[in-house]
């Protein structure tokens, strides 16, 4: 699959303005809500009109404003699968699948279709059910089956996890990813969760405010954000203000400290971030006397706050995230953070 | 006792019903799809029946197809007549009881789960497939409440209709006029056995709304589950 979008459509004060590229595999669109991912998803499946730009899938132009092409959503080929599955209430699961079969005239190839997906779906026993007796994993999977055999050229997921319990979710994820993996289609898959774009996503675009501020290879991204909005929704918990003064080393009034980074700075650094697991007792990069703020227990882990000596105490703690049996129970005298894990970041989110 | 005026409502409440139904459905419809400034002032078009004093409708409906205004000499050239006549009835009631059903289809269309329709654009379905099938089913409830309660107003309807078809025996009685003329003339115990008919009706009328309430109220509770 290669799609590209660039589209612009207002909402009342808020401007989509999304922009980027995708090939193959699954993409992430990643970004708080609110954030226009999900209607930027919308605007590619056809339901909602872009106000302009462009939508071009595998070649083929689905919109283009200026050229007056708006390809109803029946013919684009698109498969959408919404948070709650969107089952159609009055129907059967049976009849729910059959819906994506309209299309097809040979009796033959419904069947056959319509057996395959209950079978992959594993949805035996539940084609007499109506949507309401199903549990929130066995509606994803029927609506998943549904898309399947109308047979899409793209796979559009809209947070399809967020409506699941947390336990179930992770589970349905796995479970999910193997059988994306057997629909052999490209998806977008549209998230706010970083752990499901990490887990799930080849390539991620990142959202925020109407507009894509970010689009790598995933690794590449959690590597390196390069925006304050992206390592925030990346999950970074440590960002501060920060300034240049060298190559290869940043001042950080906030914290009261100079770190030094692997990454040559550049022009326009507004801030630094450290991911909270980064910090090592034993790292001799970037070590720092470091004075004890408080600690949160989880299930796996600890989560310590901390300020550097010297921080103002009025500036917000840092967090270290400890795995349980990693450490030797004692708050250590010192920190360090590898300079390959001092994040460099710029524009989007600054001031 | 003569049970003309029973017939003749039931007809003229039935008929009016069904045509409110459809008008209703596709004004209701059409309103959801509207911007929000337009939707209002439509809004309060339509709704008007429902907060004008009913003769005052009546009073329009006569001049707009009294016999000797333009639309009623159109009609009259067609064969078409509806002062003092049944059929004059079926009009008022229509226009009486339309706000009730446009307006509880409205709501019912409102609460729609538009991710319903958006599933179905995408996966081949035709707009008109999507309607019939999946969005009216869904609003099936809010619909027959609508119907109900419409059917209802038109089977009650009085001022409207006194106005345009008066109350000719055996011709344009209806149970409403029915009550007003014998108690009008000291026919008490005519009067009240006509008021228990209409009790008797609107008693089932109630019922049936009240059940249909409570179906959705199990259905929305099993699928909160």
């Amino acid at each position: 699959m290669s799609l590209e979008v660039k589209i612009k459509k207002r909402l009342g004060a808020f401007l989509l303005d999304a922009e980027f590229e995708t090939g193959g595999g699954v993409t992430g669109l990643l970004g708080e809500s609110g954030c226009g991912k999900s209607m930027t998803l919308k605007c590619i499946a056809g339901v909602e009109r872009p106000d302009e730009g462009r939508i071009v899938l595998d070649g083929e132009v689905l919109f283009d404003s200026a050229r007056g092409i708006d390809v109803p959503p029946q013919k684009r080929g698109v498969g959408y699968l919404f948070q709650s599955g969107a089952l159609f209430p009055n129907m059967t699961v049976e009849r729910n699948i059959l819906c994506g079969l309209r299309g097809e005239r040979d009796a033959a190839v419904r069947r056959r279709l319509y057996g395959e997906a209950v079978r992959m779906m594993r949805l035996e026993g539940l084609e007499k059910k109506k949507p309401r007796e199903l549990s929130g994993g066995q509606a994803q999977r029927a609506a998943l089956a549904r898309i399947w055999v109308s047979r899409p050229r793209v796979l559009l997921l809209d947070e399809p996890f967020s409506a699941l319990d947390a336990h179930l979710s992770e589970q349905i994820q796995v479970e999910l990813s193997e059988l994306l993996r057997g629909f052999g289609r490209d998806a977008l898959l549209v998230t706010h969760s970083r752990d499901e774009a990490y887990r799930l996503c080849g390539h991620i675009a990142v959202m925020h405010g109407g507009r894509v501020i970010a689009a790598k290879e995933t690794r590449a991204l959690f590597d390196d954000p390069g925006s304050v909005a992206a390592a925030r929704i990346t999950g970074c918990k440590n960002i501060a203000p920060a300034r240049r003064i060298g190559a290869h080393e940043v001042e950080v009034p906030d914290w009261g400290v100079r770190l030094m980074c692997a990454k040559e700075t550049g022009e326009g650094l507004c801030a630094v971030g450290v991911r909270a697991h980064d910090f090592a007792p034993g790292e001799a990069a970037n070590r720092r006397r470091v004075v004890f703020a408080g600690a949160v227990e989880e299930p796996f882990a600890w989560i310590v706050r901390f300020r550097f000596e010297g921080q103002d105490e009025a500036s917000p703690a840092l967090w270290w995230r400890l795995p349980k049996g990693a450490g030797r129970g004692v708050f250590p005298d010192e920190l360090g953070v590898a300079a390959e894990d001092v994040l460099l970041l710029y524009g989007e989110g600054c001031g | 006792m003569d049970i003309f005026p029973l017939i003749n409502s039931l007809r003229i409440a039935a008929i009016s019903s069904v045509i409110v139904f459809f008008l209703g459905i596709g004004a209701a419809y059409g309103a959801s799809r509207l911007p929000r400034g337009i939707k209002a002032a439509l809004d309060v078009v339509l709704t008007l029946p429902l907060v004008l004093p009913p003769t005052v409708c009546g009073f329009g409906l006569l001049l707009l197809v009294g016999a000797k205004r333009p639309l009623g000499i159109l009609l009259a050239e067609l064969g078409v007549k509806l002062v003092m006549t049944w059929q004059g009835g079926v009009l008022a009631a229509s226009v009486v009881a339309f706000p009730l059903m446009y307006r509880t289809a409205r709501g019912a269309f409102e609460a729609f789960d538009e991710t319903l329709a958006h599933a179905g654009q995408t996966l081949g379905l035709g707009n008109t497939y999507i309607f019939w099938r999946i969005r009216l089913p869904a609003c099936r409830q809010g619909i027959i409440a609508g119907a109900v309660l419409a059917f209802a107003r038109a089977l009650g309807e009085y001022g409207a209709t006194s106005m345009l078809i008066g109350y000719i025996p055996g011709r344009t009685a209806t149970i409403a006029t029915t009550v007003y003329q014998l108690w009008r003339t000291n026919d008490e115990a005519g009067a009240m056995a006509w008021v228990a008919v209409n009790l008797a009706i609107s008693a089932v009328v109630l019922v049936a709304v009240n059940m249909l309430e409570e179906a959705q109220r199990r259905r929305g509770k099993a699928a909160g589950r």
